[in-house]
């Protein structure tokens, strides 16, 4: 630490060039920050999956509905311990742009097989009791502004009712909270004998099931046997653990990852070449200075080191600061509007994001730290 | 070489003995010094003196450790430091001896007293410690009053203070001065003239001050004449 003054004021002699330096090392770590939250939602909580949990579609895709049938079929297969449904509803609230995933399942089984969804005992049995009752996560219902007790209209899309409306009216009567920070609780599920009964057609199916594993490592072996079980069926299935099945989700729109490996790469190779630069420059402004340093009793090593630390100061300085203004644009929400349910930027993200800026700075200060480290004391100090 | 009456052993604090430095340029080689020999007793105030080209400043450096002799020895204070490592060197600097520089040398980003203090930052002190000794220096070379300015706020003779506050911090038993008055004017000059004398006088402190100037010289306890790197006629200031 009482070095500190010594590295800071390294930084202090070009105020506008350290400025500019540390802008752009701020602006690359919002992007940073910003990148890591879209890559985090496009993962679609495939990180925080259950691993005893399989998802079983239409073998075709998961726009093939399934019979309701295959529920007790499944059920008996052995290693399944428990199955739920999911059908998707696909209405709209008040206007289009009012996006959250909206399904009709089965109270009990959907809540016994997501624990991480907590619902108070109350109004888990008010589910049980409601016909249309529906339940919403907090950040849908705080989202709209929605209260246990408020009825809730859905304009269906693609499910008419039974005289031929398009409305569908839900009784709200629990909101439910994530058991982890990154628990979605963007949901709003209602029960699926209320669509079935009260849908025109289409009766009698249902998305995917989601099916609990009594043994984890078995998953695979139940997969297989689910999938064989329904082999030659009018409606084959295709099982897969539910991370396998959120992933491929999200490729469907492109390998997310690669994406934002290369727009960051590119973006860390400008910054690295730029924090580089700057500090070239700053050393070679001060071979005098580093001569006198030595002079005065400091050794190779202990130049070397100022100079790495003032390189890892100023890009730590400028990551701070980007992910403090990344973590704020996060906070302000998802900027698809529902789209992304899952959009945040968890504190690992921070922590990488710091590693990252120190590993900048160490190879951004590499090479002028190791010209500095090189200088001979009586050759820098004749270049007054 | 010497020419004054030799002193005890135990009373050098400084002895060159057979020192050669030459530099290469090219496939040239240039002899800088050659068969030197120099000794100086504690508590002398050295001046060295030649024309530009001597090797006045390469003998300076060879004293205070920035550099190696081709051949020969430098031992000051018992220890050859010709054989020390770098790092050994660097320790031996930090500890043993005081560089005052022509152009102050001082950091502009830092204070005068953040100037002061760099030396001890590599001594085992506290911040108190640090700053104790820091108020001593500036207090000895007269700039109490300035600690908490910049270089560019002060005058050329009050830089050339600090530098000699800087030098003086760790108390170290050989003060080495490259034309410490060169860069000031006259009235500028006298008064740093008039602080190393004190500092030798008073403090006891052995100076080595390369100089052009004969009226900085004339404050020396002895002269010594460079030319062509060897040692010439020695007067009295």
């Amino acid at each position: 630490m009482k070095y500190l003054p010594l590295v800071w004021a390294g930084l202090r002699r070009r105020k506008l060039r350290s400025l500019l330096t540390l802008l752009c090392i701020l602006v690359a770590f919002v992007l940073f920050g910003y990148l890591c939250a879209i890559g985090r939602a496009m993962d679609q909580g495939a990180s925080v999956a259950g691993a005893d949990r399989l998802m079983v579609r239409h073998r075709v895709s998961i726009t093939q509905p399934l019979p309701v049938s295959y529920k007790a079929r499944i059920e008996r297969i052995p290693g399944v311990a428990l199955v739920a449904h999911f059908s998707w509803f696909g209405g709209i609230y008040r206007e289009p742009g009012n996006f959250f995933p909206q399904m009709a399942v089965e109270p009990g089984p959907h809540l016994a097989m997501y624990p991480e969804y907590l619902l108070p005992e109350d109004r888990r049995q008010a589910w049980l009791a409601t016909r249309t009752g529906a339940i919403a996560g907090r950040r849908t219902a705080e989202k709209y502004g929605w209260k246990v007790g408020d009825r809730i209209p859905i304009q269906a899309t693609v499910w008419r009712r039974m005289n031929g409306d398009t409305t569908w009216e839900f009784d709200l009567v629990g909101i439910f909270d994530g058991a982890k920070p990154e628990t979605d609780t963007t949901g709003f599920f209602f029960r699926y004998d209320c669509l079935d009964e009260g849908r025109l057609f289409g009766k009698g199916i249902v998305a995917w099931y989601t099916v609990r594993v009594s043994n984890p490592e078995e998953a695979a072996d139940v997969a297989r046997r689910i999938d064989e079980e329904f082999a030659n069926a009018s409606a084959e299935t295709k099982s897969e653990t539910e991370g396998a099945f959120l992933r491929g989700w999200a490729r469907q729109i492109g390998d997310i990852s690669t994406i934002l490996a290369s727009v960051l790469g590119a973006v860390f190779f400008t910054i690295l070449l730029v924090a580089g630069n700057t500090m070239a420059q700053s050393v070679r402004e001060r071979t005098c200075e580093i001569g006198v340093l030595k002079a005065l009793g400091y050794t190779h090593a202990g130049v070397l080191s100022l100079v790495l630390a003032e390189s890892c100061l100023l890009s730590v300085l400028g990551a701070a600061g980007g992910l403090a203004v990344a973590s704020v644009l996060v906070a302000a929400g998802d900027p698809t509007r529902g789209a992304m349910p899952m959009f945040h930027f968890p504190a690992a993200d921070v922590l990488a994001g710091l590693g990252w800026a120190l590993a900048l700075g160490v190879v951004a200060g590499l090479l002028p730290a190791l010209h500095a480290m090189r200088l001979r004391v009586a050759d820098a100090l004749r270049r007054t | 070489m010497n020419g004054a009456a030799p002193a005890p052993a135990d009373d050098l604090l400084v002895r060159v003995e057979d020192v050669e430095k030459a530099f290469h340029r090219g496939e040239e080689v240039i002899h800088v010094l050659r068969d030197l020999h120099l000794t100086i007793p504690r508590g002398e105030f050295l001046a060295l003196m030649g024309p530009s080209g001597s090797g006045k400043s390469t003998l300076l450096n060879l004293l205070g450790g920035l550099d190696r002799p081709t051949r020969g020895r430098v031992i000051v204070d018992g220890r050859r430091i010709d054989r020390l490592s770098d790092r050994q060197l660097a320790a031996w600097r930090a500890r043993h001896v005081g560089l005052v520089f022509q152009f102050y040398n001082l950091l502009p980003v830092l204070t005068a007293e953040r100037n002061v203090e760099l030396p001890l930052l590599l001594a085992p002190l506290t911040r108190v410690q640090r700053r104790r000794h820091v108020a001593a220096a500036l207090g000895i070379v007269g700039l109490s009053h300035r600690a908490r300015h910049y270089p560019r706020q002060l005058s050329g003779g009050e830089q050339q203070r600090v530098g000699i506050a800087r030098a003086l911090v760790t108390d170290p038993s050989l003060l080495l001065c490259d034309e410490p008055t060169g860069d000031l004017d006259r009235r500028s000059g006298d008064g740093i003239l008039d602080l190393l004398q004190a500092l030798n006088r008073e403090h006891g402190k052995t100076i080595v001050m390369v100089t052009h100037d004969p009226h900085a010289s004339a404050r020396a306890t002895r002269v010594v004449h460079l030319d062509k790197g060897r040692l010439g006629t020695e007067a009295p200031p």
